[in-house]
């Protein structure tokens, strides 16, 4: 139970640090400060621009595999992984 | 070969395919037919699920959507892309851990609870033909623009081929057509894509040549370049929204946790083996799904500026000819109204109302008359956003079987996702209608036969609604978005994050989610569709984006309702500690 509970605050600090970034770069960047981000340039694009209709699809894709790998490396930790 | 004959070639060799695969992978058992008997593999599901969640609105409408809007188009390219984060962290491995059929079966387990199990079915229904209507309506403007038949005979050879391998095949059958679904879809976007990237900036990939310079010796940068074609012109410069911070902001949330909350999403997830494969899986359809939707920005600003130079300032008689026949197809007019012979194509709608109501003759160019009156701004040429995907291989001059394999692309969109929300509709009456409900004792053998039969009148429902669209077939999406937001993704999501979540607190969350949602849209878009104005919105929100108040809502009654009403049984609170492990 003791092994569960870590387990599930272990789970919940990843999950609230990773929905951290996926709200800066979407709904920060990409819409609250984007007028700001325009006066920065990445190649031809505006940066805030660039975010709000490229950037945020790339960092959501990241986050998705970056929680999968961490929370493969936890389930393991506190043995409570699937068999093969 | 011309376009026509290609175009029957593609979409028949494609439809042959889409047949094959359905015999090949009957269901025999319920287990099968709605969750392909748990074994898809992940990288199989996540194309699956791209493909079950791109539909015709993807394909074919957003691009053109930003095409027009540019910037303000950003709530979509995030809105349905972010969703899937949440999908894949909060909801989609403890769901699958759950290991049930359908979303009302959670629902009802968790709330121990026929009343919610019900209300979830309620809301299954209304979302899944909400959806599905769109897409039967998709196929048959295909089958009609392409093929030249009558929308109809479109519309009635799509049910035909859903039918074959829904009825047939299941979740199984389903499954596997969505994968080659998939592939036909993204090939058929990405090829023009990419062509017309290299044409423009000499970049391969449209994702990069949207940020690059332009190929023909200027050296400026693609945006500029368009955000100064724009803005000459009297239009929004291309990188400039023009929705209200708020609004844009309500919307993108709502479009985010309505997308996590989608049957027809959820449910692909009960089809791996195993947790891990959930996690993964959801990974896999965001970077399929991410393929299109880096590149839908790119086609957008490219169609814009090939518009822009093909057409405007020239003489109505030596237009290309995608204008002439998207003017016969009714979905380009042009109002002369200077009298000079040549389109001319500024900023603001063009006539009023927006939408062009052909009277039947021709004028002294020979352009179709339109009964609308002309608006006092100089922009005489209305364009249907609809049709920028399917345009614009031809407004670029590329080959036809471009234009043969884009026009296959887009049936595969419609059909994959009309497949999954028929499977979802079919499931919700056979499982948690008739089995869980009103007829507990019947056989697996039973119930397998009353899916099929569900599905089988779900399509010819669907078929129906294509062929006679009621009128606020457009207005409904905001709908489905709304109400999956405000009623389903807070009350799964509290049902796996609070062990103290209760089924007092659940029905009357979803009902305050549904009834505010509802009434907020119903009366902007049926009651008073007048009034539809930033100036009479609450806190400047439209009814597109007011699934996140309402998601707000049920938020807040369920707090505290479950805070005045007993704790739920041990039982439960076992079921929700079991789900939180992937072992256990």
């Amino acid at each position: 139970m003791e092994n569960k509970n870590k387990y599930w605050k272990a789970n919940l600090r990843l999950m609230l640090s990773l929905l951290a970034v996926w709200f800066v770069v979407s709904f920060v960047c990409g819409i609250l400060i984007v007028d700001w981000l325009n006066q920065f340039h990445l190649f031809g694009y505006k940066l805030g621009f660039w975010f709000s209709q490229q950037g945020s699809i790339y960092v959501f894709v990241v986050l998705i595999f970056v929680y999968v790998w961490r929370m493969n490396k936890l389930d393991k930790a506190f043995d409570v992984h699937e068999e093969d | 070969m011309s376009a026509q004959l290609l175009t029957y070639l593609f979409v028949g060799a494609s439809f042959a395919l889409y047949i094959g695969i359905a015999i090949w992978s009957r269901s025999a058992s319920t287990s099968e037919f709605y969750v392909a008997g748990s074994h898809v593999s992940p990288v199989a599901n996540g194309a699956a699920t791209a493909a079950d969640w791109m539909s015709a609105a993807s394909f074919l409408s957003m691009a053109g959507i930003i095409a027009f809007e540019g910037a303000d188009g950003a709530r979509y390219l995030m809105g349905w892309t972010g969703g899937y984060v949440l999908l894949a962290l909060l909801l989609a491995p403890y769901l699958r851990k759950f290991s049930k059929f359908t979303v009302p079966d959670f629902v009802g387990d968790r709330y121990y609870s026929h009343t919610a199990r019900l209300v979830a079915v309620v809301c299954v229904m209304f979302i899944s033909f909400t959806y599905v209507a769109g897409q039967m309506r998709g196929v048959g403007v295909v089958f009609s623009r392409f093929l030249e038949v009558d929308i109809n005979v479109g519309v009635i050879i799509g049910m035909g081929i859903v039918f074959l391998y829904a009825v047939w095949g299941g979740m199984r059958g389903i499954t596997y057509t969505q994968v080659a679904q998939y592939c036909v879809l993204i090939f058929s976007y990405l090829v023009p894509a990419i062509w017309i990237s290299i044409i423009l900036t000499g970049n391969p990939l449209p994702m990069l040549g949207l940020g690059s310079e332009m190929n023909d010796g200027t050296g400026q940068y693609l945006l500029d370049r368009l955000d100064g074609m724009t803005t000459e012109l009297g239009m929004t410069a291309f990188t400039d929204g023009s929705k209200s911070t708020i609004d844009m902001f309500c919307i993108t949330a709502a479009l985010m946790a309505g997308t996590a909350g989608l049957p027809h999403v959820i449910v692909r997830f009960f089809t791996v083996p195993k947790v891990r494969d959930a996690r993964i899986s959801a990974g896999y359809a965001l970077i399929f799904i991410a393929l299109l939707y880096t590149t839908a920005p790119a086609v957008a600003a490219f169609a814009r500026i090939n518009i822009i130079n093909t057409v405007e300032g020239i003489s109505y008689t030596v237009a290309p000819e995608w204008f002439h026949k998207w003017e016969d197809s009714g979905l380009v007019a042009w109002l002369d109204k200077n009298h000079d012979g040549k389109v001319q194509y500024r900023g603001g709608a063009a006539m009023s109302p927006a939408a062009p109501n052909f009277t039947g003759a021709r004028g002294e160019q020979g352009q179709r008359t339109v009964s609308n009156a002309p608006t006092d701004n100089e922009n005489e040429l209305y364009i249907d956003r609809d049709i920028i995907v399917l345009a614009h291989p031809e407004i670029a001059k590329l080959p036809n079987w471009v234009i043969a394999l884009v026009a296959a692309g887009g049936l595969a969109a419609a059909l994959s996702t009309a497949a999954g929300l028929l499977l979802v509709i079919s499931t919700a009456v056979s499982h948690d209608l008739l089995k869980k409900t009103l007829m507990p004792h019947i056989t697996d053998k039973q119930e397998l036969l009353f899916a099929r039969i569900a599905a089988a009148v779900a399509v010819g429902v669907a078929g129906l609604v294509g062929i006679y669209p009621p009128g606020f077939v457009a207005q409904v999406v905001a709908f489905a978005f709304g109400l999956a937001a405000a009623s389903f993704f807070p009350v799964i999501l509290l049902g796996i994050f609070s062990t103290r979540m209760n089924k007092e607190a659940a029905i009357a969350g979803m009902l305050a989610g549904l009834v505010f949602t509802a009434a907020y849209i119903s009366w902007f878009k049926f009651i008073d569709p007048a009034a539809s104005t930033p100036a009479h919105w609450w806190f400047g929100i439209s009814p597109e984006g007011i699934g996140a108040l309402g998601m707000l809502l049920n938020f807040a009654v369920s707090f505290v309702v479950m805070r005045i009403t007993p704790p739920p049984p041990q039982e439960v609170v076992d079921i929700v500690e079991h789900i939180r492990v992937p072992r256990a």
